[in-house]
């Protein structure tokens, strides 16, 4: 199902603050209904915060919000009925087993048990976790623990999930499979709202992004639009021996003129942002710069989100 | 031209109102119900242990020492007598203590039960109800094994003694509502052992249990007969030897305010806690 024009949660000047501390200031978004929509920024930026008021269970300090059109400061119940939330750490219930986990969740949503049990062993299936249905949950790993985290979140069928960190501290495989598991529910019409410092979880989930930084939204479009706005096709990353590094500035006292749009400065490397990365090879060669090693690749939301706070996102 | 969306019927039904939060808390119950399935037998033994050795060692053995037939200071019952409902309604205290203490800590910020509950539609209030209904439940269960126990040993005087479950369960309540507010506070566990080393054990051994507040200097006294445990000895007690005190109005008064009281207490600071 492809995004639609609804608009499914609705924020305008939308503020956190705890005491003196601004958590969220002043931001604006909106997700519509069937997309994936995706946080992306450092830790501390404010995703949490943000996710938090969406999901009712922190009080909008300031601004306009409306989530399945509805008032989280007024029908915050309501809304929770229609939400799936998978927080950052799993806070799966330990003495319960993986099937009593999700039946249990299902009688906070005041559901059945004749309906919670069909759609539990539909949910164990889905998330491969069948096997472990009459387990405890400790000894699961931690990519079965996210999945059960996300099942469970999947109980009472909502409108909108979210996922706040989904893939945090999982091995690659673990990673993949999950990625995989929210494609479909996405194709079967869910509206996502994913928090990420994972740039490439950002690309292969998002439908659109804004970029956090600062508890302040300081970019919005989808990934493409985002590399194409803020970085160059292509990027060459030099790695330059230490005893040359100290005499150079930014641009390598102008010897880099000419070869690239813009040159960040890494502490172990130099990113050359270039429309075409092995030209502005050819010039550092030209030019007998010495390096140690050089690498030409596409431009990815690292470089975005480079360009727009000077910072790397994962430190 | 994007539009936002309106409010729609939820596919669950949300209850409000008194029902909902019937509903809520009772989930809470269930809950909690679901994991003691489990331990159920362990923790029923307990109930049947601890009185069968208090009242073997201190009421077999000490009562020897004491002058048979009872003594004007214990109102005029063997010491047996005395102790055994001193120590139903301590033994109360000292579980529901335990039960607002670990536990609950657990759900708050070690396990974070409570942050996965209330992404649901349960609410605070709903969580407070039921954990004090779940403690009330284990109560009740521990006062009715406690209570063949001492019917074992010949102490209760009449069906009244019955009465001796609820008074049993309300003593028990008055501490699991201040400690829960207590715990509401705590970012570790600290504290508990300082809870239990300096206010439970000094309670159980001066409020009551083992001999006559009376016999307590008269500012002692005095703190005695404002705790809870006091209050709620008396009331035991004198269901089970069928000589209620005509104030006990009084003691039931004092163990309902006091509940209510820390509850609200309990529900403020877990709210503060859990919803920022």
């Amino acid at each position: 199902m492809p995004p639609t024009d609804e608009i499914l949660v609705h924020a305008r000047g939308l503020t956190k603050r705890f005491d003196e501390f601004t958590a969220v200031n002043a931001v604006d978004f909106d997700v519509r209904t069937a997309e994936a929509f995706g946080f992306l920024g450092p830790n501390g930026a404010g995703k949490t915060s943000t996710m938090r008021m969406i999901a009712c269970s922190s009080p909008v300090t300031e601004g306009e919000l409306t989530v399945i059109g509805m008032d989280p400061r007024t029908q915050a119940a309501q809304i929770k009925a229609r939400l799936g939330v998978v927080p950052q750490a799993d806070n799966l219930d330990a003495e319960l087993t993986v099937e009593e986990n999700l039946l249990m969740y299902a009688r906070y949503f005041d559901i059945p048990m004749s309906v919670a049990r069909p759609r539990a062993a539909e949910l164990l299936e889905f998330m491969q976790l069948t096997e472990r249905a009459g387990d405890q949950v400790e000894p699961l790993s931690g990519g079965m623990k996210r999945r059960l985290t996300i099942a469970r979140a999947l109980i009472n069928d909502p409108e909108l999930i979210i996922l706040d960190e989904p893939t945090t501290g999982l091995d690659p495989q673990a990673r993949h499979l999950l990625w995989e598991r929210l494609y479909r529910l996405k194709q079967r019409g869910a509206t996502l709202i994913i928090t990420t410092h994972y740039m490439d979880e950002a690309e292969q989930l998002c439908d659109r992004l804004v970029v956090m930084d600062k508890a302040a939204i300081v970019a919005a479009g989808t990934p493409r639009e985002l590399i194409e706005k803020y970085a160059t096709k292509e990027v060459l990353e030099l790695r330059i021996p230490d005893a040359v590094r100290g005499s150079l500035d930014g641009r390598f006292n102008g010897r880099l003129d000419g070869l690239a749009e813009r040159v960040e400065e890494l502490p172990d490397r130099f990113l050359l942002y270039a429309d075409d990365g092995e030209k502005a090879l050819e010039g550092v060669h030209g030019r007998e710069i010495p390096i140690d090693s050089a690498l030409v690749r596409r431009a990815t939301l690292e470089d975005v989100f480079l360009r727009l706070t000077g910072r790397s996102l994962v430190e | 031209m994007a539009v936002i969306a309106g409010s729609r019927p939820g596919p669950a039904s949300v209850a409000s109102g008194l029902a909902g939060a019937i509903a809520g808390a009772a989930r809470i119950l269930q809950r909690n119900l679901l994991v003691y399935r489990r331990t159920w037998r362990g923790s029923l033994f307990g109930s049947f242990l601890t009185p069968l050795l208090y009242l073997t060692a201190m009421g077999i053995g000490l009562s020897q020492l004491m002058a048979r037939g009872g003594s004007d200071l214990l109102g005029g019952v063997p010491y047996l007598d005395f102790l055994g409902p001193g120590i139903l309604a301590s033994s109360c205290m000292q579980t529901a203590s335990f039960e607002s203490t670990y536990p609950i800590m657990g759900k708050i910020s070690w396990r974070k039960n409570y942050e996965a509950i209330l992404a649901t539609p349960i609410e605070v209030h709903h969580l407070l109800v039921g954990e004090l209904s779940w403690i009330a439940f284990r109560l009740t269960t521990m006062a009715t094994v406690f209570m063949i126990v001492l019917t074992l040993f010949g102490i209760p005087r009449s069906p009244l003694a019955l009465l001796a479950i609820p008074a049993a369960v309300l003593t028990g309540l008055a501490f699991s509502a201040p400690i829960i507010a207590f715990a509401a506070t705590r970012h570790n566990d600290s504290g508990f052992a300082a809870l239990f080393r300096f206010i439970i054990n000094p309670l159980f051994l001066f409020s009551g249990t083992f001999f006559p507040v009376s016999q307590l200097p008269d500012a002692v006294e005095w703190v005695a007969a404002a705790t809870p445990l006091y209050h709620g000895v008396v009331l035991v007690r004198g269901s089970v030897l069928d000589k209620m005190p005509s104030t006990w109005p009084l003691h039931v008064a004092y163990l309902v305010a006091f509940i209510a009281v820390t509850g609200y207490i309990a529900y403020r600071l877990l709210r503060r806690r859990l919803v920022k």
